[in-house]
């Protein structure tokens, strides 16, 4: 009965790894594959439908839309992927530290970790972002920091486990230091279950940033950020719908692509939990 | 079960404590001085205004004073005034978070009404086409932003269909019906993703307990599958699903945030953005501080509640 099921999420999350190395593709070639400028205005050419001139139509400044979103995707992947390294550097010491030191230390540690996982996670980078100012690098920190929490628990809970182990004793009887075990030893261990929440959570930072630059925080215009494209065409939604359909089609596809491969890397290291899901 | 409230109470004094760290130390986030940075660089010149801002934050004291003041403050009920519309901030809060709460409570029942069946027609069989498709609309909806849901709902059935009011808000006290018809592209536009989450948890849970073996003895009593279902797998199955619901307040504050925007719905996640906006860093700082308080209680309330529902959890 699951066999069919299984098949389909494995070639669902293949497709999604591929999607999602498209996107990051598409980010990194940006200037070559953008049919135009992103801020090149074009006043007589302004609110245009898609037509075979401009594959998905222009804004209401006549910039055409798919070279904005393509621009775009630039701005998601690096706020994603540079927050959510912020989130692990600090997130995984943090974890490590706790985990090992026990004690004192972890409880300090936690109830701080704790304190910021309470926090709504939009809540709290809107209000960062607003007070540090606009930015791509203030977007990044005001992300980061919220995602700190989820790793420094995730890390601290595998390092309680592996300090256990038996090779983790052998390497302390052996005369390791502390720094040498945490690095050498216990660190490896757990980066497995490290990079898969890493990579569902650039998904969830993507949605993040899309929100902040939404809401009017994120990056500053006219630089192109998908959720400052849906701000505009929100206020344009009756005369040019096609102005807030393709960017959210573009935050909804790469979203789902970099969950389903999150959910398929989780999987393909963790075979117990493909039955369950 | 009191001694166990007591410690998760205990347990939560230093928790709460930190949060009112973090909500105090958002302020000292911003460049150079608050007074200035609410000012802004053109009203930065007008040095009576300054002193008079920099004396009604109280800036003047050492930061650990003015956190002490803010906090003494705080728990007299005194969230301060807003820099805006010199209004108590307590007043302002209290007229909005009911809004919040309707919202967040109209999507969380929208959220399961769409999850539990869903969850149900998948979970019996594993693998069918019905149960693919649950798990699509499942994974699709995690990844639909709740405002671009928002702006197609409003495209769909306002400006084209024109079945509802695209934005705006009416108390229920004033008008119940006009009130649920304003409320009905919110809540679907929040409750998508959770209905998504929901699903999800309930999906897992349920095709554990139906593999149980007090499931196999009712099945073998001759009950009907209904029955076994209903009665039988879905009540243990929902335990886990009521701990998703209760840990997803801080999302359902934050989606509140974005929702609140898009159809103008003057909750406390509007109040929140328009306060930002007019740089009102004293209603950020209480908005921030209560959305924290919200998610810190309900999750206080989540444990107590699934200790209660589960027998087998030790208060020890």
């Amino acid at each position: 009965m699951r066999l069919p099921r299984s098949a389909l999420k494995s070639r669902l999350a293949g497709t999604a790894f591929l999607i999602a190395m498209a996107v990051t593709l598409i980010a990194l070639f940006a200037d070559v594959l953008s049919p135009y400028d992103p801020l090149r205005q074009d006043y007589s050419a302004y609110l245009q439908p898609p037509s075979r001139a401009h594959l998905l139509g222009t804004d209401s400044l006549g910039r055409d839309i798919l070279a904005r979103i393509i621009y775009g995707s630039r701005v998601s992947l690096a706020v994603g992927v540079i927050a959510v390294g912020i989130a692990v550097a600090i997130g995984a010491s943090v974890g490590l530290a706790s985990g090992y030191c026990g004690g004192r230390v972890d409880n300090v540690l936690m109830r701080i970790v704790d304190a910021i996982w309470t926090f709504p996670s939009l809540v709290l980078a809107l209000s960062m972002a607003a007070a540090l100012g606009p930015g791509i690098d203030k977007v990044m920190i005001a992300v980061g920091v919220v995602y700190i929490p989820a790793f420094a628990r995730l890390v601290r809970g595998q390092t309680l486990s592996v300090r256990e182990r038996e090779f983790v004793m052998a390497a302390r009887a052996l005369g390791a230091d502390d720094l040498r075990l945490v690095i050498r030893h216990i660190w490896p261990n757990v980066t497995g279950p490290t990079v898969v929440q890493a990579s569902l959570n650039v998904a969830t930072a993507i949605i993040t940033e899309a929100s902040l630059s939404f809401l009017g925080v994120g990056v500053r215009p006219p630089a192109p950020s998908w959720g400052s494209m849906l701000k505009l065409g929100y206020q344009y939604m009756e005369v040019a719908p096609w102005m807030s359909i393709f960017p959210g089609l573009a935050i909804f596809i790469t979203v789902l692509a970099f969950n389903l491969a999150g959910d398929g890397l989780r999987e393909a290291l963790d075979p117990r939990m493909a039955r369950r899901r | 079960m009191g001694k166990y409230v007591a410690r998760r109470l205990f347990g939560m004094i230093p928790v709460a404590f930190l949060i009112s760290v973090i909500a105090f130390g958002l302020l000292y986030l911003l460049p150079g001085d608050p007074a200035m940075a609410i000012l802004g660089e053109e009203r930065v010149g007008n040095k009576a205004a300054y002193q008079a801002l920099r004396a009604q934050l109280g800036l003047d004291a050492p930061i650990y004073v003015q956190y002490g003041r803010w906090l003494a403050n705080l728990l007299h009920g005194d969230m301060g005034t807003s820099i805006r519309t010199n209004e108590p901030i307590a007043q302002m809060v209290t007229r909005r978070l009911p809004i919040t709460i309707e919202l967040g409570i109209l999507a969380v029942l929208l959220g399961a009404a769409i999850a539990l069946p869903t969850a149900v027609i998948s979970a019996v069989r594993p693998g069918s086409k019905l149960d693919i498709l649950g798990t699509l609309f499942a994974m699709g909806g995690v990844a639909m932003p709740s405002f671009w849901l928002g702006i197609l709902l409003i495209f769909l059935l306002s400006l084209w269909l024109r079945l509802l009011p695209p934005s705006g808000y009416v108390s229920p006290l004033e008008n119940f019906g006009a009130n649920l018809k304003m409320m009905i592209m919110p809540c679907i536009a929040m409750g998508t993703s959770l209905a998504a989450v929901i699903m999800r948890q309930a999906r897992s849970a349920l095709i554990e307990v139906l593999e149980e073996d007090y499931i196999t003895t009712a099945r073998s009593k001759g009950l009907k599958e209904k029955a076994v279902v209903g009665r039988h797998a879905l009540k243990n199955a929902l335990i886990p699903v009521v701990t998703v619901i209760g840990l997803q307040v801080g999302h359902i504050l934050g989606g509140a945030v974005v929702t609140e925007t898009v159809f103008a719905v003057p909750g406390l996640g509007r109040l929140l953005v328009d306060s930002i906006f007019f740089r009102d860093y004293p209603v950020v700082q209480a908005a921030v501080l209560i959305m924290a308080f919200g998610v810190l209680v309900s999750s206080l309330a989540t444990d107590l509640l699934y200790a209660y529902l589960d027998p087998k959890i030790k208060y020890a």
